[in-house]
């Protein structure tokens, strides 16, 4: 567990980034809109050189950075991938980003890597299999890290609690903050059949150190039932917005970001989003 | 229970019942939602495969293309979360893979666009310009070694590679002949660069590359092509800002 000392929310101001896209470069520098920092996936960043990271250095000069990881595993079975967590160490160590998140989810297995973020079950078992991993990220990277709520498909029988009190146990026993990815919320409280306000009211709010919004695919189940899919592919639909309100309502104002990154669209379009969530965010600020 | 490994391969073999204990919120087998994280998985990384050979996706059509990455991602999945150079035993791959065999050329190419890819993230080493040499006096010329720029690769081929690339890549429609070629990769700054190598190009580069001096390095090169020509090879690699260091006996 960290000390306190280490323990405050990020450094990123409570104002809007979006996942940064190379082919957005000259239009970020010219146009920013009210886009205050930038989100990299941190594992496109771990070349040995090269034009990438060349940007990212342009880039870090004028943004606050937050590094976004998406392969460490943290809900593996086996233990962190040494090497990968010691390429973190490197790209943090030099970068020295305003935050650093991962995922609550595996993706690596033996020696495979799956490129998806899959689900855990909630029992105890994962949980301290959970918390050792998070400990040893902060110890590793000696930072605290953020840890994002996934969107989940399936639930596992063996589960024994509800996801809620899993992330709030892997914080009180870690100190690790939560990103709060309020599109996971809406996918995974329809998919799954709970009201997604009511998940936000057992969340541990008081630990958000940033939040995501994204957009999803539409789909149904062999029964019928709705069955959303977590694409980022698509701009964020208007009942998300709504819980985003109601998400800034219980944490305040917070780091905000667009995520978008399949079919990515043009720079407007993703300035419109940001236009869009800068605007929650100056009303809670209001009257907040 | 559903432990990962059993997770692991329902999600890699289509055919596999879902796992025990994953289940939809009524508690009955979760079939459907299971086949979300199992499209997931093939479908990102046939996604990252057609990301890292634009070329061969062109050449073969995406629908055959997507068929072939369909089978290699399911029995080469990534060993590491770097997607970046994923697809490096794609070259292996296609060589044994029958309904492939019709274009012989395309585990070169498979090797060519890998090849670009490494040389895209290479380390920044330090490059000199076309004058490294002239300092240099003409007798101690044949001692030196030369450390190569991190981002240089060679690839030969029986098959007009650097031609189909170019034709296929840019907007240049040269003919292409039919002959052997072998390409020089390279990212001095931050543009990657490509050659076609002139005869016995290859042999003395890479000579180069293990160590060898560059006189023991044009012997090499002769032997493998009696027409190779030191002066237009060194040239070359001037011109293309290979040379990162110069080390002298």
């Amino acid at each position: 567990m960290l000390d306190g000392s280490a323990r405050a929310k990020p450094d990123l101001p409570a104002s809007v980034g979006v996942g940064y896209k190379p082919q957005h470069l000259n239009d970020i520098l010219n146009n920013a809109g009210p886009v205050a920092w930038l989100e990299i996936h941190a594992e496109n960043y771990m070349g040995d050189g090269g034009p990438q990271l060349a940007q990212l250095r342009h880039l870090a000069e004028r943004f606050p950075i937050s590094c976004h990881g998406v392969g460490l595993s943290i809900g593996s079975e086996g233990p962190l991938d040494a090497d990968h967590l010691a390429r973190l160490k490197k790209l943090t160590g030099w970068l020295n980003p305003a935050s650093f998140s991962e995922h609550l989810a595996w993706s690596t297995h033996d020696t495979g890597f799956l490129n998806d973020l899959l689900p855990v079950p909630y029992d105890q078992a994962t949980l301290n299999k959970v918390v050792d991993h998070v400990d040893q990220v902060q110890e590793v990277l000696g930072r605290q890290m953020l840890l994002e709520n996934p969107s989940t498909y399936v639930q596992f029988a063996q589960s024994d609690m509800s996801e809620t009190d899993f992330l709030q146990e892997v914080v009180n026993r870690t100190g690790c903050g939560m990103l709060l990815d309020v599109n996971n919320v809406f996918v995974s409280a329809t998919n799954q059949n709970y009201h997604p306000k009511e998940y936000l009211d057992a969340f541990p709010t008081d630990h958000v150190g940033e939040i995501h919004l994204g957009g999803h695919e539409e789909d149904h189940d062999e029964t019928g039932a709705p069955l959303l899919i977590d694409a980022h592919n698509n701009p964020v639909v208007d009942p998300v917005w709504a819980l985003y309100d109601y998400a800034l309502s219980l944490t305040g104002p917070t780091a905000t970001l667009i995520e978008w990154d399949n079919d990515v669209p043009e720079w407007s379009v993703l300035r419109d989003e940001a236009n869009r969530a800068h605007t929650s965010l100056s009303h809670v600020t209001a009257h907040g | 229970m559903a432990d990962q490994t059993a997770f692991t391969q329902a999600l890699l073999n289509p055919d596999m019942p879902v796992p025990e204990g994953v289940v939809q919120p009524d508690g009955t087998p979760a079939d459907k939602r299971f086949n979300v994280y199992r499209n997931n998985v093939v479908t990102s990384l046939i996604g990252a495969m057609g990301d890292a050979f634009p070329v061969i996706k062109q050449l073969v059509g995406e629908q055959f293309f997507d068929a072939v990455a369909g089978h290699y991602v399911r029995l080469h999945p990534p060993t590491s979360p770097l997607m970046m150079f994923y697809g490096a035993g794609f070259a292996d791959f296609l060589t044994g893979f029958e309904p492939a065999q019709q274009l012989p050329y395309l585990p070169d190419m498979a090797r060519l666009e890998h090849g670009r890819r490494t040389a895209y993230h290479a380390a920044d080493d330090p490059v000199t310009g076309p004058d490294a040499l002239s300092q240099i006096a003409p007798e101690r010329l044949g001692d030196l070694r030369f450390k190569l720029h991190a981002s240089v690769q060679i690839i030969t081929s029986d098959h007009p590679i650097f031609s189909i690339w170019r034709f296929n890549a840019t907007e240049d429609r040269s003919p292409i002949e039919p002959r052997a070629e072998d390409v020089l990769i390279s990212r001095p700054l931050h543009e990657v660069q490509m050659t076609l190598l002139p005869q016995g190009g290859a042999a003395f580069l890479n000579a180069l590359q293990s160590g060898k001096t560059l006189q023991d390095a044009a012997e090499i090169a002769t032997n493998a092509e009696p027409g190779f020509d030191l002066g237009q090879n060194i040239g070359g690699m001037l011109t293309a800002q290979l040379i990162s260091q110069i080390q002298e006996q």
